[in-house]
């Protein structure tokens, strides 16, 4: 049997994409502390060796720096990874538009749903938070002060966390959104784990949905974090405000039945 | 050099308007003193000693201070108690100082020397600390002449390359600088931990933990010069070394960057108001004290008026950034600093998928280039639109470093093809060091050969802004400036008269406050 056209992806053993089918091939750049010569480049070609590339193309290798050789290789990756068994954790939300969601709010809640945005910490970067929160949005997607249904508050930078535990406390939130992005020595996940054990003590879990951002922020990071839910780099904000109302409203219908079934005893 | 045709006389008015927004502010500033001033003045005397407190270093001249603002004593200045406690004690000031911190000598409850005597001491001690900053000053200039010095403030020697290095330990810091100045940086900005502008103290000593950044302290700028010295000499090429001044310390700041041969200095009078919601007053008396020493010291500022285009729309809020431009040029003139010193800043921040965005960037560029011809343009990168696509972001800085040749601007902040990803790596300096080596050479006197089309999209943009600007003053000149800033005149941010960290630092002057820095500088 002839076969004519190009290859079909084989998803149980799935390989990086050059220009043919199955190539595998892939690009790295490092830099390596020792100055450039002969066995720099094969230092830097046994390293490739190791991550499962063969062959190995060292397209330039540079000297960066007195005692410093900077590589830009290509390699062919032998591993290959089952696609088909995949399961990732990611917030299950329906996307909707800020009309859709203003009329959801409108409708089935009947009041404004109060969120808090904070930079925490001694982070100062708001870039991620204004851009969820501000009226102007992010890529033409308007922030959550401009929706008519939710009272959206920014905090702004540097808010530290039992700071944000009274305001959370004060405003009656709905939801809080905290980004980092600082990240150096895993500051934004201690900041994260710090402020989930002190809104334990404080016993808002329940009643707040607490919501993580930031450019090296995921959803299983901050689930792990003790957060409901996390959002990474190229978030709009209909993106976060499809998912609080969801789930505010998955909420109360839980609790709803969980108090029809207390009456019932 | 290419040029904009600008309104010659709307450009006067501005800078007339700005005059007249600071004129209320400066009333304002002489007639109060911070905790920061106080602390600066005894630092310029020699007091740079810590104590431990709460298991870490704390300098000695916050101790010292705080006692006095605590008693109710700091109208008259630190000086006023503290010369008096040197003739009394017969302690030089370093001496004192411990004794003082230590809480062995009570300032207040010693017995008052003779007035004409205090004030005596005190000019001639404020005279020696201004000289021992004019003496660091020269062994400066001494160091850039026998290395060569690429430096001209009006850009005529193309960009300066100008990179940072944020590894949070100092020493590891020293190696990134190294190796980015052999790559051909010309001048290092050491990023300072996030959130230090918050301290109100100078942290002490040799620090190899920060987060995002590493301490700003007078052993770290000593370490890091002294490397730089080191690879200026060796390379035959002056290495710039910045640090930021700006925060709860600014004017402590530039005492210890003057004292350690700093080069340039991040500093700006409304970014700490803005984006640190530092108290307004706070921040405009801590700044020019700050100036006073920079312009003593001649160090080069760079002002913070980037930061305007990252939380406002890059596009229509160029006025604000050139508003605030003739604010901070007039603010660091009254505190007797001259243009060649002013490292005016802005950004090439706009979306890159509006159209002819380069038309617009470059009518901005050369527009701040040709407004404030004497002064040293600091030119910052895309950071607003960056994400992890390091190609694109590579090019976005390509562009960028194409708008900066041309327009002539000073100095040129490098973008990173990693930025928005990490603080950068050694590999990242280097790529984006070439990528502005290449095309600052290719296109180094293009903007001597082009002209801009009268009436064309660069011209009549510039002469848009340049409306706007004047507008936009006029607006500030009307309400005064705390009222504007309230009002959200400057990125969006709505700051008050009252509110703002460091309010309780600010005290209003006695009739006898003892400063002799005031005059010597």
């Amino acid at each position: 049997m002839t076969n004519l056209g190009a290859a079909k992806v084989n998803l149980k053993k799935l390989r990086p994409y050059g220009d043919i089918m199955d190539d595998g091939t892939i690009q790295v750049a490092f830099t390596l502390p020792v100055n450039p010569g002969p066995e720099a480049r094969e230092a830097a070609v046994m390293l490739c060796q190791k991550m499962g590339l063969d062959p190995i193309k060292v397209a330039t290798m540079e000297k960066a720096a007195d005692g410093f050789s900077l590589f830009v290789i290509y390699g062919n990756m032998r591993h290959t990874v089952d696609f088909t068994q995949i399961k990732v954790l990611k917030v299950e939300a329906k996307k909707r538009s800020r009309e859709e969601i203003d009329a959801i709010i409108q409708e089935k809640i009947g009041r404004k749903l109060v969120v808090l945005g904070a930079c925490t910490g001694y982070d100062a970067h708001t870039v991620g938070i204004d851009a969820i929160m501000n009226m102007k949005g992010f890529a033409g997607d308007y922030g959550l002060e401009r929706y008519q249904w939710l009272e959206a508050k920014n905090l702004g930078a540097q808010v530290l966390n039992e700071e944000l535990i009274r305001l959370i406390v004060e405003h009656k939130a709905d939801a809080v959104l905290v980004s980092k992005v600082v990240s150096q020595h895993n500051i934004h996940i201690k900041d994260f784990k710090d402020l989930m054990q002190r809104v334990d003590k404080a016993g808002l879990r329940d009643q707040v949905i607490f919501v993580a951002g930031g450019p090296r922020v995921t959803h299983p990071m901050a689930l792990e974090c003790g957060f409901d839910a996390g959002f990474g780099v190229g978030t709009k904000p209909s993106d976060v405000a499809s998912y609080i109302v969801e789930e505010f409203i998955k909420r109360r219908t839980k609790n709803a039945k969980k108090s029809v079934k207390a009456r019932r005893r | 050099m290419a040029h904009v045709e600008l309104n010659q006389k709307t450009v006067a008015r501005c800078r007339e308007l700005a005059e007249t927004v600071a004129r209320p502010v400066e009333q304002m500033i002489q007639a109060h003193t911070t905790v920061a001033i106080e602390r600066a003045t005894l630092r310029m005397l020699g007091v740079n000693g810590a104590l431990i407190r709460g298991g870490q270093l704390y300098p000695e001249v916050n101790a010292i201070v705080e006692t006095l603002r605590a008693s109710g004593s700091l109208a008259q200045g630190v000086l006023h108690w503290f010369i008096n406690g040197m003739i009394q004690k017969k302690m030089p000031a370093a001496e004192l100082g411990k004794a003082v911190a230590s809480g062995k000598v009570d300032l207040t409850k010693l017995a008052r020397a003779p007035e004409a005597e205090v004030r005596k001491m005190a000019h001639e001690l404020c005279r020696k600390g201004r000289d021992g900053i004019v003496e660091a000053r020269e062994v400066r200039d001494g160091i850039r002449s026998e290395t060569g010095d690429p430096f001209d403030p009006e850009g005529k020697n193309g960009p300066l390359l100008y990179v940072i290095v944020a590894t949070g330990n100092i020493y590891d810091d020293v190696i990134q600088a190294r190796a980015a100045a052999q790559a051909g940086a010309d001048a290092i900005a050491v990023i300072r931990s996030t959130a230090q502008s918050l301290l109100d103290y100078v942290p002490h000593g040799a620090t190899t933990e920060g987060f995002g950044g590493t301490y700003a302290t007078q052993e770290n700028f000593r370490i890091m010069r002294e490397a730089l010295d080191d690879e200026s000499r060796r390379l035959k090429r002056y290495i710039r070394l910045t640090n930021y001044c700006s925060g709860l310390c600014m004017p402590e700041i530039a005492a210890l960057g003057a004292m350690e041969r700093l080069d340039f200095l991040l500093n700006d009078a409304m970014y700490g108001i803005l984006f640190r919601d530092i108290n307004m007053k706070r921040t405009l008396i801590d700044q020019h004290f700050s100036r006073r020493i920079i312009a003593a010291s001649r160090i080069v500022i760079h002002t913070g008026e980037d930061n305007y285009l990252t939380t406002a729309d890059a596009v229509e809020n160029g006025h604000q950034v050139l508003a605030s431009q003739f604010i901070n040029e007039r603010f660091a003139l009254n505190a007797k600093m001259t243009q060649d010193l002013l490292g005016l800043g802005h950004a090439q921040e706009m979306n890159p998928e509006h159209p002819n965005v380069f038309l617009l960037e470059i009518a901005r560029a050369q527009m701040t280039r040709d407004i404030f011809p004497k002064s040293p343009i600091k030119f910052m990168p895309p950071t607003r639109y960056k994400c992890g696509d390091i190609f694109y972001s590579h090019l976005m800085d390509a562009m960028f470093n194409f708008v900066g040749v041309l327009t002539g601007q000073t100095i040129q902040l490098l973008g990173m093809a990693t930025e928005a990803m990490h603080t950068p790596l050694l590999q990242d300096r280097w790529m984006s060091i070439k990528n502005a080596k290449y095309i600052f050479n290719g296109a180094r006197d293009l903007g001597q050969d082009l002209v801009y089309k009268p009436g064309g999209i660069i011209q009549s943009w510039a002469a848009k802004v340049l409306d706007d600007t004047h507008q936009h003053l006029e607006m500030i000149q009307s309400k005064g400036l705390f009222r504007a800033i309230e009002q959200k005149a400057f990125a969006e941010v709505s700051r008050t008269e009252f509110g703002g960290k460091g309010h309780d630092g600010v005290i209003v002057r006695s009739s006898d406050y003892l400063n002799p820095f005031f005059e010597v500088l």
